[in-house]
């Protein structure tokens, strides 16, 4: 794990680096790390090398790190090639005082900018040259950074769990009764919320859209509107809020306000022990709670040095690719609805993600919610009847019923002139705003985790990578049944050869002896790559949890996407990216 | 020609419109209920239905699984004088593995001694916190904390169980569970058969 990712080119990486960047750049050679350590004033260089020399061309994940004992914050930047690979890792290391300052990656990969807010948010440091360096999960009055390690929430109790109150004599006590309305939150000195008035935060808000000057063509000088967009409203499938400048019914300018379902889940997993992690993660994207335990359970085991039980690798697959078939059937479903077909599509996805469901209760125990993985295996074997259903699903019904609902609306002329050619989305501009999932792969990026960097046991089985050219709100849609049809695929084989055995390879344990290191699981998560980027100290919780949320990051691209679409394709544009405000504002 | 994807669209959903009743009317007449009967439901969530998907909740009741999981309950053993065996130690696994901890245990002390007695004076279970992970049923070593399937449980006060509302016998366990119980039981009867002959031969060895 300590070599770093070598180069399969004639010189090997390390020596390649050194001569370009002498004394700037070295291997991380802590144990259980991997990567480089580049010097912080020469990032944008290293960066613009890495992207066009090296061809990493996709920054999938940039997060922070507090290593408070140290004094140190670090930045960790996941680059990966589009056509395949295992990761390049680099880091920045600064002093932990403030202001922690490091230079801004957002003119090499314009895909940063909602992450760079989000550390600046959590973290507070400032990325020099980010054009729009916001608060983004929290509310611009909000006091202090929670990520930080010395960061104390109102109601803290102790630094992990589990909490001393509650054994050996737990006299129960309401939560509530312990931070009480008004003290249950903090405010910067002198802030008041009985008298303040919304001026500041969402003066930022406008202001950043302001600043920009629509040329007329007939010399007449309109106004532009600006209208706000949820956070109730149903098109936008939770608590999501877009303002947008109009032009008339045209979208110039859009910046979408999340962080409304915050609850700052990382620092929830630096307080919970590895285990206690893994229903919080089904909590995340709650529609594919399978795929998001597999993410964690991955980071978990690499940091472990396991291995999964065989039948284990087999039930992950099966679980993962039902859940990526249902996941796709709601999208479809509601990005119908969207679009104006009420109802009738919905509905008919919902009836075949119900037997999917049966079998997540079936096995799981629970129909969403499933907490279904555990490090090195899987909770417990599917029963008996399960196994036949999802047979009869993979090999009967299913098929049948993704092509009856290929039929109801594909060729529809209503439909088709409404996404045809609506929020294009060029190849090159989606892996530059690094979008992952089934939006870079209906641009023309036949970029699949399944198959650029195999995990699990994927390599056994036959599949395609779905791939789409245009771009467009059809090739959306499209793609997402193209997906679906791989994924019987995969199920038919994965229950074909599924063989006997145990259903984890080590010993079932609620306190996992956890290396230090750090490690970075990613699964192909039906909405995307979903990565969960874990360090360990070696003490019973996560030094650091970051979860690297698809919905979250393709959300960048939203305003290319819509730039000069009208506003009422907004919606539908948003739909396709196919967001779940669960794992958006964590 | 223009319309085309329209009508085959169309035609789906007439399909599936006629079928609806075709599949009503075919059960009427072999004389089998459709609904509001377990056959019916059974067919109505499984591969083969074409017709209506809704079940009537509550008036018809979706089997649940065995392996369903929802709030915890906590087992006793029915003793021969109609005494309650209770199982669990108090050893404070499951409020050590509760993700939201919201269990909470006071232990029982000799009042003489002062020394821990394995038997709880109180248990909480705050279910209006509670997750319905299953943590604490799967990591209890005494098989005392089990899942429940009773998802009725809406309320107009905060829902916080205490002993006198958590404890349930071993019989109901095995209503719901019957083959986790059935597997439990087989393991503790092994373990007490290998103590048995352990304190055997150790008597013997005297």
């Amino acid at each position: 794990m300590t070599t770093p990712v070598s180069e399969t080119k004639l010189e090997p990486l390390g020596e390649r680096l050194a001569a370009r960047f002498p004394g700037a750049v070295g291997a991380d050679t802590r144990p259980g790390y991997s990567g480089w350590v580049v010097e912080a004033a020469r990032l944008i260089e290293f960066a613009t090398f890495v992207r066009d020399e090296l061809g990493y061309d996709l920054l999938s994940s940039l997060t922070a790190v507090d290593y408070l004992p140290e004094g140190r914050m670090e930045v960790v930047y996941h680059a990966y090639k589009t056509t395949g690979g295992p990761a390049l890792v680099f880091k920045v290391q600064v002093p932990r005082v403030d202001p922690v300052e490091v230079p801004s990656v957002i003119s090499i990969w314009p895909g940063v900018d909602f992450q760079e807010r989000e550390a600046w948010d959590l973290f507070g440091i400032k990325f020099i040259g980010h054009p729009d360096l916001r608060r983004i999960l929290m509310w611009e009055g909000f006091e202090g950074h929670p990520m930080r390690k010395d960061w104390k929430e109102a109601f803290y109790e102790e630094e992990v769990k589990p909490f001393k109150s509650r054994w050996p004599d737990g006299n129960h006590v309401y939560a509530e009764q312990k931070n009480p309305y008004g003290d249950n939150i903090m405010f910067k000195p002198g802030f008041d919320p009985e008298k303040w008035t919304p001026t500041d935060p969402e003066e930022l808000l406008y202001a950043s859209l302001k600043n920009y000057q629509a040329e007329s063509k007939d010399g007449i000088k309109t106004d532009q509107v600006l209208v706000n967009l949820g956070p109730q409203h149903p098109s936008t499938h939770g608590v999501f809020r877009v303002v947008v400048m109009l032009d008339g019914e045209t979208i110039v300018r859009l910046k979408p306000v999340m962080g409304y379902l915050h609850r700052n889940h990382e620092k929830i997993g630096e307080r919970n022990t590895f285990l206690l992690n893994m229903p919080y993660t089904d909590r995340l994207d709650y529609f594919n709670s399978m795929s998001n335990n597999w993410g964690y359970s991955m980071a978990v085991e690499k940091l472990m040095g396991i291995q999964v039980a065989e039948r284990a690798e087999y039930i992950r697959v099966i679980m993962a690719e039902l859940s990526r078939i249902q996941n796709h059937l709601v999208l479809i479903g509601t990005l119908l609805s969207d679009l104006g077909a009420f109802f009738t599509p919905a509905l008919y996805a919902f009836e075949e993600r119900e037997l999917i469901l049966d079998v997540f209760a079936a096995t799981a125990g629970s129909r969403m919610m499933c907490n279904y993985h555990r490090f090195g295996g899987v909770v417990r074997d599917i029963p008996a009847e399960a196994l036949q259903k999802i047979k009869d699903l993979s090999f009967e019904r299913l098929p049948r019923k993704i092509e009856e609902f290929d039929r109801l609306l594909t060729e529809n002329e209503i439909l088709v002139s409404r996404c045809k050619g609506v929020g294009v989305l060029s190849g090159e501009d989606a892996v530059a705003y690094s979008m992952v999932g089934p939006m870079l792969r209906a641009s023309g990026v036949p970029y699949d985790v399944r198959r650029a960097d195999p995990y699990g046991i994927y390599e056994r089985f036959e599949f395609d990578v779905a791939v789409r050219y245009n771009g467009d709100l059809m090739d959306r849609y499209l793609i997402r049944i193209d997906e679906m049809r791989q994924s019987v695929r995969i199920l038919q084989q994965a229950i074909k050869q599924i063989p006997a055995g145990p259903i984890v390879s080590v010993k079932p344990q609620y306190q996992v002896r956890v290396p230090a290191g750090e490690a970075y699981g990613r699964v192909e998560g039906p909405k995307g790559e979903l990565g969960f980027y874990v360090i360990s100290t070696g003490k019973p919780t996560p030094w650091r949890y970051h979860v690297r949320a698809p919905s979250f990051i393709n959300l960048t691209a939203l305003e290319k996407m819509c730039e000069g679409e009208k506003i009422a394709d907004f919606v539908a544009i948003l739909g396709a990216i196919d967001i779940v405000l669960g794992e958006t504002d964590r | 020609m223009y319309g085309q994807g329209i009508w085959k669209g169309l035609k789906v959903t007439l399909t599936r419109f006629l079928q609806t009743y075709w599949e009503d009317l075919g059960w009427l007449l072999r004389g089998r209920k459709r609904y509001y009967s377990p056959e019916g439901i059974a067919h109505r969530s499984g591969k083969d239905n074409n017709g209506i998907f809704t079940v009537q909740y509550p008036e018809e009741d979706l089997p649940i699984p065995e392996e369903f999981r929802y709030v915890p309950f906590l087992v006793y053993d029915e003793k021969e004088d109609g005494g309650k065996d209770v199982r669990c130690t108090s050893c404070g696994i499951c409020a050590k593995v509760c993700p939201p901890q919201c269990i909470w245990i006071v232990r029982t002390s000799d009042p003489e001694t002062g020394r821990p007695v394995p038997v709880p004076t109180e248990f909480y279970i705050d279910a209006d916190v509670c997750m319905n992970c299953g943590f604490c049923a799967e990591y209890c070593p005494f098989d005392a904390i089990i899942m429940d399937h009773d998802y009725e449980i809406a309320s107009y006060e905060r829902n916080l169980m205490n002993m006198e509302k958590l404890l349930k016998p071993a019989s109901y366990y095995k209503s719901i569970r019957p083959q986790n119980y059935a597997f439990q039981e087989e393991a503790r009867n092994a373990k007490e058969a290998a103590k048995a002959a352990k304190a055997d031969a150790d008597n013997e060895a005297h």
